[in-house]
């Protein structure tokens, strides 16, 4: 069962950039990224969408470990802005784990 | 594997914030390369290092003389905690770097600084005052010290009187370009490349490069920066045949060095792979970012080739300089020694 946590919802929305309500989960992202990433544009940050925080603090790593690169977005039909949706839920795990809140 | 932990982000926002940089060099490491260049201090337009080829060799000092190949060095290094951290400086460390390295290193900003010069570009440069662009924190997601650093760099701009900014690598051109105006309110400057301002002066090639160079694009260059014509430009104008390797332009491949501090094995898989890439074609191989260059370097030594800065072609077309140490260059000879001749 998942849990939805609607502080999460609050969080991540505040950053005003997170759209990944735009993506019709076609596959393209993961279909062209040197990493493979399956999970982290389709499924987390539609987990994130609708706010189930326990599956963001599950896949740490996979977070962490996007390039950056963009091959994605470069190729992303819905024009989902996945690099700075990445940054946003780095930025919730810095804060909420990590205790890098305000310096 | 070894994730980013508490410690290691903390650290390197740590040291943002305190020593001005992710990793601090001592003032007089960042400067060097600029020696006996009597680039003026200061100025409307200023050349902007960001300080990123110049810790290259501190990194790989730290990466490989402390043997953490196998696991993340930032995070063993680091592992000694955030508090150990306020009393290490890396300066410790610029003693192990390798001289050759830091050589090669600093040689690529001097490159630079010749082609402006050959382009009678004016400029002048902020030495001691120049910091790092804060891309690292920036990309991991930690806004809040991003912005404080952000705004410390904005305030040496404009306490020198800084308009425009000639930028050498596309992380702290994207900085400096799209991310800062985010951050700072009344951010005004004008920012670009090198390679932008040397494609739009009417530099004119003293040395033809009858050579065959295989591209390899910047992931930030081609697509946060839309800088992908220009270092073609530069090259078909000094003689060279472009060869584009599979994944070109806008579709460049990833040289995996953005996740090296924390994945390094991963890194390492995609290095490898676009070098695959890059040696398929043949060509010359050049980088234009030294994240890009340092990582495919390493992964070029197993395939027996190497990859170069574009600024070490540039600079022997453009200023008629020496290629230093580059016997992988092959020179259609005849035609070569003719222009030198006449030149
Ligand atoms: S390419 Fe864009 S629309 Fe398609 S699954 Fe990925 S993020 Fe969603
Ligand atoms: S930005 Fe991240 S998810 Fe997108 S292609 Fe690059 S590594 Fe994959």
């Amino acid at each position: 069962m998942a849990v939805v946590n609607t502080k999460f919802i609050d969080d991540i929305s505040a950053s005003g950039s997170f759209n990944a309500a735009a993506c019709m989960n076609c596959g393209v992202c993961t279909a062209v990224c040197p990493m493979g990433q399956d999970l982290l544009p389709r499924q987390l940050f539609r987990y994130a969408v609708i706010g189930v925080e326990e599956k963001i603090l599950e896949h740490q790593e996979t977070i962490f470990s996007c390039l950056m690169c963009r091959m994605c977005e470069q190729n992303c039909p819905a024009g989902v802005k996945i690099t700075e949706n990445v940054r946003t839920l780095r930025g919730y795990i810095n804060r909420t784990v990590f205790g890098l809140s305000r310096v | 594997m070894a994730l980013p932990t508490k410690h290691v982000l903390g650290i390197l926002v740590d040291n943002l914030l305190k020593r001005g940089s992710v990793l601090k060099l001592s003032p007089r490491t960042t400067v060097r390369w600029a020696q006996g260049l009597d680039i003026p201090r200061g100025g409307k337009t200023v050349i902007y290092t960001g300080h990123m080829y110049q810790l290259i060799p501190a990194i790989s000092a730290l990466a490989t003389k402390m043997a953490f190949f196998e696991n993340s060095w930032i995070t063993k290094f680091f592992g000694l905690g955030r508090f150990a951290n306020k009393f290490i400086n890396l300066a410790w460390f610029m003693a192990q770097t390798d001289p050759q390295e830091t050589e090669h290193y600093n040689n690529i900003l001097r490159n630079i600084t010749q082609l402006l010069q050959a382009a009678k570009i004016d400029f002048g440069y902020l030495y001691e005052e120049e910091m790092y662009s804060g891309a690292l924190v920036h990309d991991e997601g930690v806004d809040d010290a991003f912005e404080q650093h952000a705004q410390r760099v904005v305030e040496v701009f404009r306490r020198n009187g800084v308009r425009s900014v000639i930028t050498v690598d596309p992380h702290t051109t994207n900085m400096l370009r799209s991310v800062y105006p985010k951050y700072c309110k009344n951010y005004e400057l004008e920012v670009k490349s090198y390679l932008e301002v040397l494609a739009e002066s009417n530099v004119e090639a003293l040395r033809p490069l009858n050579l065959d160079v295989t591209i390899h694009d910047s992931c930030v260059y081609a697509r946060y920066e839309d800088v992908v014509m220009e270092p073609r430009q530069l090259l078909t104008k000094a003689g060279a045949a472009i060869i584009e390797p599979e994944n070109a332009g806008k579709l460049t491949h990833c040289c995996g060095g953005p996740i090296e501090s924390f994945f390094p094995g991963k890194a390492q898989a995609i290095a490898a792979k676009r070098m695959e890439q890059l040696a398929a074609t043949g060509g010359n191989i050049v980088a234009m970012c030294p994240i890009c260059l340092v990582n495919l370097k390493h992964a070029a030594k197993s395939m027996n080739t190497d990859v170069m800065d574009i600024s070490d072609y540039l600079v022997e077309a453009y200023c008629g300089t020496d290629l230093p140490g580059s016997p992988h260059a092959v020179h259609n000879s005849d035609q070569y020694n003719e222009v030198v001749t006449h030149g």
